[in-house]
């Protein structure tokens, strides 16, 4: 696993990273907004509101980081069920993710088909795939393709947990992608955990980066609550497969501060000390912590970030909830395209 | 009109999308160097390129995984799947994916998607290479699924579903290949979802679609000369299917028999007797017959095929039992 390089005591090197710091400021308030709708989001869930949630709790430094590094709207973005993170960061506001959540019929994702956790807008080059755990992979061999076909400099970054490293869609896409150099990355949210299964018994190597090696292409493991050092890595991998080098395998180790979904209780599989001791690696906090101590941020401007947060939040969710459901004769349409 | 083979037909439609399209290109096992393990893509590396036609590793689910992701960029690829045995390998990205992006992105994203296949038996394959699998397909809302019977459906068809916004199940047959047929010299498609009635008659009405419209034609013949008139509706698209076509001939006829090449159970003749019994049971003197291959998986040897396998003499039969 890579070693941190910015350390929470020392400067942020805005230049060497090319960041400005409203940048690195958006990064944190994505961060913090992220976490914010993900907890509200469950708060729904116990209410009835809404059936089934991913939280991206403990992913987010990851998902933001991987995203700001991506010219937004340009480049190509396939999520998986997690990443809410993701979907905030790049472009799509909170109050879409209330609407898909509860079902609605302005949910701009699915038009109130679609399990929560599936992010889509075309118009933001964010496409959502199936459920089913990495048939997503694919798609952005798929895009990429397109992409360089045409002639375009757009980079599609693919995103699923190390969970999904274990299908042939992993397989199948990674092989094509190394043999055509596709400008393709290939982001591995790895928190250790496929619902219950531990990653020792999904697959014997330490880093799902060591995978690339069997296709021909670099894989990198970074620290995974470093927003920053996501954000140089994923950088990196951008730009080579711009200048037509080909894919990356990135696996960003994070932790998964939820249980699988709404539907699971990892009290159940994990220990008391194993959860505890994860929260020592929030990436929000150690976000915090390293703006403040690098005078980037100062107490009030904080505080007064957090408060936008929960503004924002307290505003999307009266809206959505008051958005009208779908109607039942809305089930029928879309089928098929009329072209 | 230029008579031309089955195989030909295709392979011109193909080559004039290719010419006319810039969006379209490509990707599938041995279409390149190999030129298609059914010699439909002869000369297309040679003369478009290894960027359009692209050979692929064995590995079905990227292939139409990936002509999903460049569909959905707004990319026009035709990809093959070299038999509908193999699509089993891809049936989550078809089923789960490519049918429903569309509807599960509240029509945001569109997969207009040729996936060319081949399917049928009687080529001494045995089980895992002689399957009539396309009815599974056609089970299923978001996709399209044509298979020709003819030089002349198989170029109009294929145009057609290369202009539908949809992804569409293309499915060839190993054993018209090399049929000739009829093809005209200016640019025509077929709509989908339109059958055709192949041939006329009064007494009886045979639903077919593939080789087995073909066998239905020959056993047609042979009921001729036994005074029976049969008309043989050629389905052309199982997904549309066109439903109205099937109820004119029965209302005329009285009478029908379904021929698929697949297995009976849960099959293309059950779908079709149902829409017979749904619209047209008052016109029916008899019940609907059906043809099928026998409920096995295919065996190897000729003999074993050949039983399993329907043919004119087995439709015949069924005719009689109308009467």
């Amino acid at each position: 696993m890579a070693t941190t390089r910015y350390k929470a005591d020392l400067q942020i090197p805005l230049e060497e990273l090319g960041l400005t710091r409203d940048e690195v400021l958006g990064m944190y308030r994505d961060m913090l907004m992220a976490r914010a709708v993900s907890e509200r989001l469950w708060i729904l869930g116990r209410l009835g509101k809404v059936y089934f949630l991913v939280s991206c709790e403990g992913h987010e430094a990851a998902q933001i980081g991987s995203v700001y590094a991506m010219r937004r709207g340009h480049d190509i973005f396939i999520p998986y069920y997690r990443d809410l993170g993701v979907a905030l960061a790049a472009g799509s506001p909170p109050l879409d993710i209330f609407l898909h959540a509860l079902g609605k019929r302005a949910d701009p994702y699915s038009a109130g088909r679609q399990l929560p956790g599936h992010y889509s807008r075309r118009d933001l080059n964010i496409v959502s795939g199936s459920s089913v755990v990495g048939t997503q992979i694919p798609h952005g061999v798929g895009t990429a393709y397109a992409s360089r076909y045409r002639g375009e400099d757009a980079v599609t970054i693919v995103y699923f947990g190390e969970g999904a490293t274990s299908k042939g869609d992993f397989h199948e896409a990674l092989n094509f992608a190394g043999i055509h150099r596709l400008p393709v990355i290939f982001f591995c949210e790895n928190n250790g955990w496929a619902i219950s299964v531990p990653q020792t018994k999904q697959m014997v190597v330490q880093d799902v980066a060591s995978k690339a090696d069997g296709y021909g292409f670099p894989g990198l493991s970074v620290d995974g609550t470093d927003v920053l050092e996501v954000y140089r890595v994923t950088r990196e991998a951008a730009a080579r497969a711009r200048q037509g080098q080909g894919p990356t395998l990135i696996e960003a180790k994070v932790f998964r501060f939820s249980s699988h979904s709404s539907n699971d209780d990892q009290t159940r599989y994990r220990t008391p000390e194993d959860l505890e001791g994860e929260r020592a690696h929030d990436p929000v906090i150690r976000f915090q912590e390293q703006l403040l101590n690098s005078s980037v941020l100062d107490e009030v401007e904080d505080l007064q970030i957090r408060e936008e947060v929960d503004r924002t939040l307290d505003e999307a969710m009266t809206q959505a909830e008051a958005s009208p459901d779908p109607h039942p004769e809305d089930a029928s349409g879309q089928v098929y395209s009329e072209g | 009109m230029p008579e031309i083979t089955y195989r030909k037909a295709i392979s011109q439609a193909l080559r004039e999308i290719l010419q006319s399209d810039p969006r379209a290109f490509m990707i599938g096992e041995d279409i390149g160097g190999y030129q298609g393990a059914y010699a439909v893509t002869r000369g297309f590396l040679k003369e478009f390129g290894p960027e359009r036609i692209k050979d692929t590793p064995i590995a079905e689910s990227v292939i139409v995984g990936a002509g999903i992701g460049a569909a959905m960029a707004g990319s026009r690829p035709i990809i093959e799947i070299m038999t509908i045995n193999f699509s089993l390998l891809a049936m989550d990205q078809i089923i789960n994916c490519a049918a429903k992006l569309h509807y599960m992105s509240g029509g945001q994203v569109t997969v207009p998607l040729v996936i060319r296949t081949v399917s049928g038996g009687g080529t001494q394959l045995a089980a895992s290479h002689s399957q009539s699998l396309e009815g599974w397909f056609a089970h299923v809302p978001g996709l399209k699924v044509v298979a020709p019977s003819t030089p002349y459906d198989a170029k109009g068809l294929l145009r057609a579903a290369y202009q539908d916004p949809n992804p569409v199940m293309y499915v060839e047959h190993s054993l018209l290949y090399g049929m000739k047929g009829d093809i005209p010299d200016e640019e025509y498609s077929i709509p989908l979802g339109v059958a055709d009635v192949k041939r006329e008659g009064s007494d009886v009405t045979i639903i077919s679609y593939s080789r087995m419209a073909q066998v239905a034609l020959k056993a047609a013949v042979r009921l001729e000369e036994e005074g029976i008139d049969a008309e043989v509706v050629d389905l052309r698209s199982l997904r549309p299917m066109d439903t109205e076509t099937i109820i004119n001939s029965v209302k005329k006829t009285s009478r029908a028999v379904v021929v698929e090449e697949g297995w009976k159970a849960m099959g293309i003749g059950a779908e079709v007797s149902a829409r017979i019994m749904e619209n047209a049971l008052e016109y029916l003197d008899a019940p609907v017959q059906r043809v099928a291959s026998a409920d096995i998986p295919m065996p190897y040897s000729r003999p074993l095929e050949l039983a399993t396998l329907p043919n004119e003499d087995r439709i015949i039969e069924a005719v009689h039992r109308l009467f």
